[in-house]
């Protein structure tokens, strides 16, 4: 009986410490001195939400830069993977189909290397990031299509260079292009 | 392609590891053995106010039944909690997605899950879960199941420490002190930093984003960044959303990935070199260490060269399928082989699509136990397990009665240690063996061929090593595989837990026999090929034939071209 009520006790503080105090006292400082991560990172126009830097966005029209394949088509409710194995027959067609497209689409040689990236789904399904090889290669079609001058189409190949981000503090990760960020600012070039 | 680039992350995360590892170890020594430490003076007042509230005499110190018997009974209330509190949180508080109750055997499943350190997922945390249940039911016990696991190490400890005694401490104030001094404070500290790379922190409803392209896009909000710091530290591993740490509120860059990597590894390794210093000997620590290291490393090799590997499915291509951008493919990899040795189970890449010797890395770090590094505290009470085994093999090939820092292993403890290794591969080999020739299994899989069959034994790896991640393609939210995970989480922690305890409180009794030249040493080379001769033995001729059903064969027909 000694042992249950103290058991009892001890778990009602520990609920309160960790579950209650704990929280709100990480959302204090965070919003104290992180408003804007702590609050999803948006991106705001007018007032109204466009979405976050941190949560890719679907694109599939011929004006924008192209985002990752994306097995819940970039719905984030639920996030999500194809949890394809490298065996699986749906895989295989899968990533053909995303190299043919890629190569049409982009008006691509025949026998282009595609960055894998955009063959293969991402793991979260929400992958905001390319790499920037896989951006340079939309730049023709992109510029096309919006019926740039040379002047612009020069504009939008600095746009993608100065865009890429580099491994973080020069040894983490890989470099990459935030594909939302990026067609934010290609929407921007006059 | 590898390249140095690569290979350069790999070293500063492993020399982060090592370097960090007596830093942390000593300042848990300080905090276990009651000496004054960094934190008694901000936090001791309140150690010593929980005591007087629940009416702990903090020098009382109990025999190993009574710690056990604390040890469930708290668990018990945990689960209770957990289990009630998803049942009801349709008409609790702070739920503005408006979540509906969880169903009742889901909510078993992940109440089991939690509380045993598992966190296995078989829900969607956005869809499933409200902030409420997520923060006081789920956060909690991040906490109190990694205090539990230390807890227990210390009972251990105390028991191979101490002579001609039947006390192994006080439960209470070891639950106290793991999560006071240890556990709280780095959270606090590692969450505050993730939320400064992205991580959400905030109680707001979901937002609606107008995309770019015309459309409408929900974003998930809620207090993560808390739950995820305590989700990596206390080698629980249940994500704040689906994807876990692949998600981009969750890990939203490589260097956030970083440090959750290094926070999934470092208090189990920590530990090591606590255990030493408190056995009196710090080598017999770096001895565990160098174990664990050597296990990890080779795990690590084989799935960097499996995922590095062209194949004539897919080429040369980077195999990016399940994986993120800002990671890549090494970094995914490192995770996967870390969180699985780590008893850890959170993930930033989909298993499932990993190639299949990466699957296979993971699946055998967890089937050996959770003993490279494992969970916090279960790492090593997992080892002595095969300490035991290791030092009673010796002794039989050298004639001679075995023996452990000075301790006589006898019947009883070899008995337990048996006991306490059957009990993950009962669960994993028979629950296995039975989802696979029953409809009700085999209706769950995502993948045909052997990467189907893989997929169940994952997951029966997963709940008995008390891991939690997952080859996430099989649905596991059904009544069968809910309830039969469930058990296997349960059977793999307490089928653990009670004969370490009954170990710890034989050896307790014992005298100390002091050291001769004819003592065998368990600090030495010999010992460490020994120990890793013995885990690879005894893992391999239980698991091989399971592992060739699955992922073996799945490679060599990969390599042949072949797809289901």
């Amino acid at each position: 009986m000694k042992t249950l009520s103290i058991a009892l006790k001890i778990f009602l503080i520990f609920t309160i410490l960790t579950g209650i105090l704990y929280p709100l006292l990480v959302t204090g400082i965070a919003q104290v001195v992180f408003p804007h991560q702590a609050n999803g990172s948006l991106i705001l126009k007018d007032n109204k939400i466009i979405g976050s830097e941190l949560i890719g966005q679907q694109f599939d029209s011929t004006i924008y830069f192209m985002s990752r394949p994306s097995a819940i088509g970039n719905n984030p409710i639920p996030s999500g993977g194809s949890n394809l194995g490298l065996t699986s027959a749906k895989l295989m067609a899968q990533v053909a189909e995303r190299k043919a497209k890629f190569i049409t689409f982009n008006q691509l040689d025949k026998n282009a290397e595609v960055p894998s990236e955009m063959l293969f789904a991402s793991a979260s399904g929400l992958d905001p990031h390319i790499s920037p090889e896989a951006a340079e290669l939309q730049i023709n079609r992109i510029a096309t299509v919006r019926h740039f001058n040379s002047i612009q189409k020069q504009k939008l190949k600095t746009l993608v260079y100065t865009m890429s981000e580099r491994p973080q503090l020069q040894c983490l990760g890989e470099s990459r292009v935030n594909v939302l960020l990026l067609n934010i600012a290609l929407d921007k070039i006059k | 392609m590898f390249t140095t680039h690569d290979f350069l992350q790999i070293i500063i995360f492993l020399g982060l590891l090592i370097g960090l590892t007596p830093v942390l170890g000593n300042f848990m020594y300080k905090v276990f053995s009651g000496e004054k430490h960094l934190m008694s003076a901000p936090f001791g007042w309140l150690e010593r106010l929980i005591y007087k509230l629940v009416g702990v005499d903090s020098t009382e110190e109990t025999n190993w039944k009574s710690y056990a018997f604390g040890l469930l009974i708290f668990n018990l209330i945990g689960f209770l909690f957990v289990f009630i509190l998803q049942l009801t949180q349709a008409y609790l508080p702070m739920n503005p997605a408006n979540l509906p109750n969880v169903s009742w055997h889901s909510a078993f499943n992940t109440a089991v899950s939690f509380m045993t350190n598992t966190n296995w997922q078989g829900y969607a945390g956005e869809t499933t879960l409200s902030y409420f249940v997520q923060m006081l039911a789920l956060t909690v016990q991040n906490f109190v199941s990694a205090a539990t696991g230390i807890a227990v190490l210390l009972a251990l400890i105390k028991g191979l420490s101490r002579k001609t005694t039947d006390k192994l401490g006080n439960f209470w104030v070891d639950l106290t002190r793991s999560i006071l001094y240890v556990l709280l404070p780095l959270s606090i500290l590692f969450a505050v930093f993730l939320v400064g790379q992205g991580v959400v922190q905030n109680f707001d409803s979901y937002q609606t984003a107008h995309t770019l392209q015309g459309t409408e896009q929900t974003l998930p909000m809620g207090p993560a960044a808390s739950q995820i710091a305590i989700k990596q530290l206390g080698t629980n591993g249940g994500g704040f959303f689906n994807v876990n740490s692949a998600h981009p509120f969750e890990n939203p860059t490589p260097l956030s990935n970083l440090l959750e990597m290094l926070a999934l590894l470092l208090i189990p390794s920590g530990l090591t070199f606590m255990y030493g210093k408190m056995v009196g000997s710090r080598k017999q620590g770096w001895t565990i260490f160098i174990v664990m290291f050597i296990l990890l490393a080779a795990g690590l090799a084989i799935s960097l060269y499996s995922e590095y590997n062209s194949n004539p499915i897919f080429g040369n291509s980077a195999l990016m399928e399940g994986k993120e951008t800002r990671f890549g493919i090494t970094n995914s990899v490192l995770w996967s082989t870390a969180t699985s040795a780590a008893s850890n189970g959170s993930v930033n890449a989909m298993h499932d699509s990993l190639s299949p010797l990466s699957g296979m890395i993971a699946m055998i770090n967890i089937m050996l136990g959770e003993i490279i590094f494992g969970g916090v505290g279960a790492g090593i009470y997992g080892m002595v397990v095969f300490i035991i085994l290791t030092v009673f093999i010796a002794g039989l090939m050298v004639g001679r009665s075995p023996e452990y820092l000075g301790k006589k292993v006898e019947a009883f403890e070899v008995t337990m240690a048996i006991i306490a290794n059957l009990s993950t591969s009962f669960v994993i080999l028979l629950f296995t063996a039975w989802a696979a020739v029953s409809s009700l299994g085999l209706s769950s899989l995502n993948n045909a061929g052997p990467h189907g069959f893989s997929e169940i034994l994952y997951a029966f790896s997963s709940a008995a090593g008390n891991n939690g991640s997952a080859f996430a393609g099989l649905n596991a939210n059904t009544v069968f595989y809910n309830l039969l995970l469930g058990f296997g989480m349960l059977i793999g922690r307490f089928g653990v837990i009670i004969p370490i305890l009954a170990i710890a409180g034989s050896m307790a009794k014992k005298k100390i026999t002091p050291v001769s030249t004819g003592t065998f040493q368990t600090d030495n080379w010999l010992f460490v090929t020994l120990l890793i001769g013995v885990i690879l033995i005894v893992g391999g001729l239980t698991y091989f034939p399971a592992l060739s059903f699955g992922p073996i064969v799945e490679h060599l027909l990969l390599n042949n071209g072949i797809t289901f």
